[in-house]
């Protein structure tokens, strides 16, 4: 392994009533942080003054015209699926340069559904390099990273964090058009980080998956109120997993009842841009499976259409801007 | 070291795990809750998914609230034989989001264990986040001296999900877990209109896997529309009575149940 690890701050004893949070800026100099067993740890956690490593990082972003998060409180909603889409869709056009980078540390998808599993990293003086799909498409994953595939990553936040920062300063992605950044569920480390160390140099904004049920939306308006705190512009929500088309009978059938109205009622209930709906198709997750492109192999599929207006709806927010 | 207070009166302890998020996790966490109370049991759920609680809206108690009393936190009550700790009944809105980093997790799983006074309980149910970080690691240390029975895995047939859930793995066996099964989810969507099976996520990956790594296979479950319908209409008829005459409970997972009893007793 090439990541040093950073020593794990671990709390003794939990957090008093007031507490403000280990991560916050007043963290052990809080009236009620007085008589915390943690107060020590907390207080000497916090780095005093910017961080040196954002200039770094500013430095590395600088060439990047367009950073593109995407997010969704919820997992197994299509993040990566759809990250994996989207940079095939933007790579198709020959004359825009898409990375791609693999937040999700714990359980890596990209590398699978780019079909570079095998792929390893290379590390020359100028740092990183990314590993190539095709010529125009790069990638970075922690999953390049690991002895074998099912060796887990077994990480607390604060070693997470240090892995994240050297991927945003020590990757050398060059020039690119598009960075797209696939996150893990949640509103953890790996979100905040990702926003702090990138926010100086610029994040367009964040693309919400979801799929229609009420259970995801759930978690994906908290990932809104995230996104709200963090001062990150939302591009918009994506709907996946829509309807299902039996092969069968040809009836559609929602499987994942919008109950609550789904992504479009959440979208117009808070004032966001909706960008379509993407239809359950088994043949997106078996081309994931295979590491191949589903808009290369289906072209005239509804799914393929849908996932290209949402591309094209979404280049628009972002370039038209 | 001795196990926490929390668990004195609990007799056995299972966690729902999974490497790969929306697989289903809270949903079978929420039928194997379902299914003991509906044998008899006495059950607790413990939501230890702080960032996205799901547990409940699975058992529509989004307004119920956990109360303090001089012995600890009292679990909210689904009915007598079921009890729930959620952050989610600790958090004012539903959209409010918990941004919190690793330490303060870990420190809330902590009061989770120390705090809570459960009721006398057979079984005490863990449902867990995605993924193998800071809230496994804090769970598995909580629970190194209370005997866990195990965990059951849950995955989905496709090969995306199927490697995520090896590192689940890879996880219960650096932490001494013991696996009690492997439940292959959302296997196949039976068409309401023609009958017809359509395997959306392929099928069969989670049985391979289990026989790969001679773990037990526990069975496989149906994307099954009505579940999720049951959940969402709670409010004009019990999700218990519902499940109970559920072709989803006495085709899928009442075998299911069955496999996770036997593997205990042995």
């Amino acid at each position: 392994m090439i990541v040093v690890p950073k020593p794990n701050p671990s709390l003794t004893a939990p957090e008093p009533e007031h507490c403000p949070g280990p991560e916050s800026e007043n963290a052990g100099k809080e009236e009620s942080c007085a008589g915390c067993a943690n107060q020590s740890i907390c207080s000497s956690q916090i780095p005093k003054g910017p961080d040196p490593d954002v200039d770094f990082i500013n430095d590395r972003l600088s060439n990047i015209t367009h950073k593109i998060l995407v997010l969704s409180g919820k997992g197994g909603v299509g993040k990566s699926t759809f990250s994996s889409i989207l940079s095939w869709a933007l790579a198709a056009d020959e004359d825009l340069e898409v990375g791609v980078m693999d937040l999700d540390i714990c359980g890596p998808s990209l590398p699978k559904m780019l079909g570079s599993e095998l792929e390893s990293v290379h590390s020359s003086n100028s740092g990183w390099s990314p590993v190539y799909v095709t010529e125009n498409l790069g990638m970075m994953s922690v999953g390049f990273m690991l002895p074998d595939q099912d060796s887990a990553v077994i990480w607390r936040g604060a070693k997470k964090n240090g892995l994240i920062k050297q991927f945003l300063k020590d990757v050398n992605w060059g020039k690119l058009d598009y960075l797209i950044v696939d996150t893990p569920p949640g509103t953890s480390d790996e979100h905040l980080s990702v926003t702090t160390y990138m926010k100086e140099s610029g994040i367009d904004g964040a693309l919400i998956v979801t799929t229609p049920q009420e259970v995801a939306l759930l978690d994906v308006r908290k990932e809104i109120d995230f996104c709200k705190k963090a001062n990150i512009k939302i591009l918009g929500i994506v709907e996946n997993m829509s309807g299902f088309i039996c092969p069968g009978c040809k009836n559609e059938f929602q499987i994942f009842k919008p109950t609550t109205g789904g992504g479009k009622a959440l979208a117009d209930e808070l004032g966001l841009p909706f960008l379509g709906s993407v239809p359950l198709d088994p043949r997106i997750g078996k081309s994931a499976d295979n590491g191949e492109s589903f808009l290369d192999l289906y072209p005239d599929s509804p799914a393929s259409t849908a996932i290209l207006d949402v591309v094209d709806a979404l280049r628009d927010s972002v370039e038209g801007s | 070291m001795s196990a926490p207070d929390s668990l004195k009166n609990v007799k056995h302890v299972i966690l729902i795990l999974s490497g790969k998020g929306g697989v289903g996790k809270s949903s079978i966490t929420t039928q194997t809750a379902l299914s003991l109370v509906l044998k008899g049991y006495k059950v607790g759920v413990l939501d230890i998914d702080l960032t996205g609680p799901s547990i409940p809206r699975m058992f529509g108690l989004e307004d119920a609230k956990i109360h303090q009393s001089t012995n600890g936190w009292v679990p909210a009550r689904y009915n007598k034989d079921l009890s729930i700790v959620s952050l989610g009944f600790l958090l004012g809105s539903k959209d409010a989001s918990v941004v919190w980093r690793g330490p303060k997790k870990t420190a809330m799983i902590r009061q989770f264990l120390k705090d809570v006074t459960w009721p006398d309980l057979d079984y005490l149910l863990i449902d867990t986040p995605p993924g193998t970080s800071d809230e496994h690691i804090a769970i598995a240390e909580e629970l190194q001296f209370a005997n866990p029975e195990g965990c059951i895995i849950v995955t989905t047939p496709q090969q995306i999900s199927i490697s995520d859930v090896k590192k689940e793995i890879n996880f219960c066996n650096k932490v001494n877990l013991r696996i009690l099964g492997l439940v292959e989810n959302m296997s196949g969507f039976i068409c309401p209109h023609c009958a017809e099976c359509t395997n959306i996520f392929s099928s069969e990956g989670g049985k391979n896997l289990a026989s790969q790594l001679s773990l037990k296979y526990l069975g496989a479950i149906p994307i099954d529309p009505l579940f999720v319908e049951m959940i969402e209409t709670q409010k004009d008829s019990s999700l218990l009575d519902s499940y109970e005459n559920s072709r989803l409970y006495l085709e899928s997972f009442k075998p299911i149940i069955d496999g996770v009893l036997e593997e205990i007793r042995e």
